[in-house]
């Protein structure tokens, strides 16, 4: 753990580094670039909360003054997100960011009609093929975070097992999604990849609560999966629901975004979140410099916007931190992909092609081929995820949304 | 106000506990007086803000009432955006009056913009590339005034023939519309999974309202303004405006002279569906290019207050409209720029309305000392 720590502290004073760095070359300029930040919900949302703090922390960094830093909360996926990013540019800004997915269209629309003004857009998947030089996608590998809970779960669940609480075969975990989106298939999936490579036998089921934020259906899903004999929960939602009701019932969990330790120190494992910090330092950068930024910028481990945080030593199995730190090192050096084919079934059969959808289109026709020496190839020809097969072991309770 | 109540006045007053008098207005105040007391009610409603702001935060209340004012008219976008959502609430709120004023409890606004919405979206995704815009956005307003009359003539159909609630009714309505949405939100969502659909034809603009003079939302302005004229004119001067008044006032009077009730109550709520569609049909159609589950911002629900407040006038409804909107985005601008929780300034929304809806009980109610036991009647 303390390795983990230190690699990590590390890694965030690297950055400083390079942050300070950024703008102490050209002082005057950085001063006068101005920034907004356009958030689906405010603080209370731990992934607006997550992207909050980021730019808090960026536009401190990089020495932007209070005036010279917009921030809008509560701004929805709809014909508001145009009007406040609109807004911004009247104001002055120079670069404007939007969190979530459904703000997309809404930021390409305003990046049409604002050409000198950047447009930077989270986990969106037009960018690159939009053909706008001012409209930007990011996202990051969080799979490879996700399968990092995933094995820290794994260790937790084998734990039981040797205690006798259940059998190898009993091993079932559970898994509350938001809706049957690329995005939450691959984030389970790989957490799902991390768990079964300590537990060959585990199995799991998903549900879907049709919303990103929904704190009481979230909490019931994750109680529903209880009843069904889940032993651990992850989830991918927005909200405190499912690490609450885990709480409550005494199953231990893994939790997206941000730490739940405080609100459930008996039961929470570990946390991955993306830290939007690299992101935003690097498009923050590339305009004070007068450069261009990429379509398509992906995080990674590597570059400190995939992170694990927070082991909860009292939940967690003996040797936690120092089996993360191994498979961590094995992801880094690329001797272990998360979705290495010889891992995983469909329908029974290894997979040897597989035609994604990454050029998002209304049919979604599978477009490019994404299987590479037997690794199905995630974030890498676009950040947004693009991994949406169903594997074998895993159920989908439902699949309405 | 008169000195004196006369008998016809004091006919229907009513004693509660000590020490106040409560007297029924019978005749009305002048506009004059009754436009005073709102305004009085404003500025009381201000300074309660003000203080309210002044010990909670210790933020500098005119600060904050200069944030409001900035946050609806700081620029002229911003003011194109106060004048957006005014021209859809509006049209909401017209649409509901008929309903209200024949005493016909609408309140599936909602819903009924709902399925406009989800009628234009429908012929924008499905035609949008096999028919030319030209015929494509009449066949798209048809399309979502006939699916938000069908909504309003349903539950109709059920009061006026076997008594159902139409609170009940049109209150559910809303519920099954939502619920159509959600599903042709997946049977349409871009990506696979995503669960939303986004800016429905954003590269061919197949089905978008013209812009007038390089504005945007000028269009569904105007069609709002001359909405409001035909509204007034439909409800003051016309026989079938005359029928509405009668149903409301006394169903039993309005058979008595010869007025079909049934008749009168389909061919109203057709009207307020399909005018509720209509706002929807502006909304998909000339602003947002999406359909989303909470694109109607709750103005189903706050039509109903922007009308009571308006007293069933659509002229009044202006001004009501303005007070709602112009508190929503004022609202807005403070707790972004004060970095206040957005709840802080719904306190202040709630603090104005229940100033403002409280004027009315003074415009509709004597309050009078109480004298004497012996002379109330």
């Amino acid at each position: 753990m303390k390795k983990l720590l230190v690699f990590l502290l590390a890694l965030c004073m690297v950055f400083t580094v390079v942050a300070c760095g950024g703008g102490s070359d050209d002082e005057g300029e950085a001063t006068d670039v101005k920034v907004g930040f356009i958030c689906l919900h405010d603080e209370n949302s731990t992934y607006d909360l997550n992207f909050i703090n980021a730019a808090r922390e960026v536009v401190a960094a990089l020495g932007i003054p209070e005036e010279n830093y917009i921030l809008r909360v509560n701004v929805p996926e709809g014909q508001e997100c145009y009007d406040v990013a609109c807004e911004m540019v009247d104001e002055g800004c120079d670069i404007i960011f939007a969190d979530s997915f459904g703000h997309e269209d809404f930021m390409i629309q305003a990046a049409m009609e604002n050409p000198d003004v950047q447009f930077c857009h989270a986990t969106g998947t037009k960018a690159h093929t939009q053909g706008l030089d001012n409209y930007h996608n990011a996202f990051a590998s969080i799979y490879e975070g996700r399968y990092l809970y995933g094995v820290a779960a794994g260790l937790k669940l084998q734990e039981m097992i040797d205690a006798g609480e259940f059998t190898a075969e009993e091993a079932k975990i559970g898994y509350v999604g938001a809706f049957t989106y690329a995005e939450v298939i691959s984030g389970y999936t790989a957490f799902y990849l991390g768990v079964k490579s300590v537990v060959p036998t585990v199995t799991m089921e998903v549900t879907f609560t049709g919303s990103w934020y929904d704190e009481a259906m979230e909490k019931e899903a994750a109680n529903n999966l209880i009843a069904n004999g889940c032993k651990l929960i992850g989830q991918h939602a927005d909200s405190m629901g499912a690490p609450t009701a885990c709480e409550e019932a005494g199953v231990p969990n893994v939790s997206y975004n941000g730490s739940t330790k405080a609100a459930c120190p008996n039961t929470y494992i570990l946390t991955t979140r993306i830290n939007w910090v690299p992101y935003y330092t690097y498009a923050i950068n590339c305009v004070i410099n007068g450069e261009a930024i990429d379509a398509d910028w992906t995080g990674t481990l590597e570059n400190g916007a995939v992170e694990i945080l927070d082991l909860n030593e009292a939940v967690a199995a003996e040797g936690t931190a120092e089996a993360l730190e191994q498979v961590r090192a094995a992801l880094l050096d690329g001797s272990l992909h998360v979705f290495d084919t010889s891992t995983f079934t469909v329908n029974g059969e290894t997979l040897t092609s597989y035609m994604a959808d990454v050029d998002t289109d209304a049919n979604y026709t599978g477009d490019t081929e994404v299987i590479s020496n037997g690794v199905f190839m995630e974030s890498h020809f676009r950040s947004a995820p693009y991994f949406d097969l169903q594997i074998d072991g895993i159920t989908l309770l439902d699949s309405a949304f | 106000m008169s000195k004196e109540p006369n008998a016809a006045a004091t006919k229907r007053s009513f004693a509660i506990r000590n020490p106040f008098v409560l007297t029924k207005r019978t005749e009305g105040m002048p506009a004059y007086k009754t436009w005073g007391v709102r305004l009085i009610a404003l500025i009381l409603a201000i300074i309660v803000c003000g203080l309210i702001t002044l010990l909670i935060t210790g933020l500098n209340p005119f600060d904050v009432y200069a944030t409001m004012i900035r946050g609806n008219f700081g620029t002229a976008r911003k003011a194109w955006v106060v004048l957006k959502d005014m021209a859809i609430l509006l049209c909401v709120s017209l649409a509901v009056t008929p309903a209200f004023k024949m005493r016909f409890w609408n309140i599936g606004g909602e819903g009924q913009i709902l399925v406009g919405a989800l009628a234009t979206a429908a012929c924008m995704i499905l035609l949008g590339d096999k028919i030319p815009t030209g015929l494509l956005i009449p066949i798209m307003f048809i399309a979502a005034l006939a699916a938000g009359a069908i909504w309003g003539i349903i539950p109709a159909i059920f009061k006026a023939y076997w008594k159902t609630n139409e609170t009940l009714f049109t209150l559910m309505m809303n519920y099954v519309a939502l619920q159509l949405v959600s599903f042709f939100i997946i049977v349409w969502e871009v990506p696979k999974g995503a669960g939303q659909i986004g800016i429905i034809n954003q590269s061919t603009l197949a089905g978008w309202l013209p812009w007038i003079g390089g504005q945007q939302y000028l269009l569904n302005v105007i069609v709002v303004a001359v909405l409001t004229a035909l509204v007034y004119v439909y409800l003051k001067y016309t026989k079938h405006g005359y029928e509405i008044s009668v149903v409301g006032e006394s169903e039993r009077t309005a058979k008595y002279v010869g007025i079909k009730v049934p008749k009168v109550l389909i061919r109203t709520m057709a009207l307020s569906g399909a005018l509720c569609a209509l706002a929807g049909f502006l909304k998909v159609a000339g602003t947002d290019h999406t359909l989303t589950t909470t694109i109607t911002e709750g103005y189903g629900f706050t039509a109903v207050m922007v009308s009571w407040m308006a007293n069933f006038n659509p002229i009044a409804m202006i001004f009501s409209t303005f007070i709602i909107v112009f508190l929503d985005k004022g609202a807005g601008e403070i707790s972004s720029m004060f970095y206040l929780n957005q709840s802080f300034s719904e306190i202040l929304t709630g603090i104005i309305l229940f100033f403002i809806i409280g004027s009315e009980f003074f415009i509709r109610y004597k309050v009078s000392l109480r004298r004497h036991e012996t002379k109330e009647v």
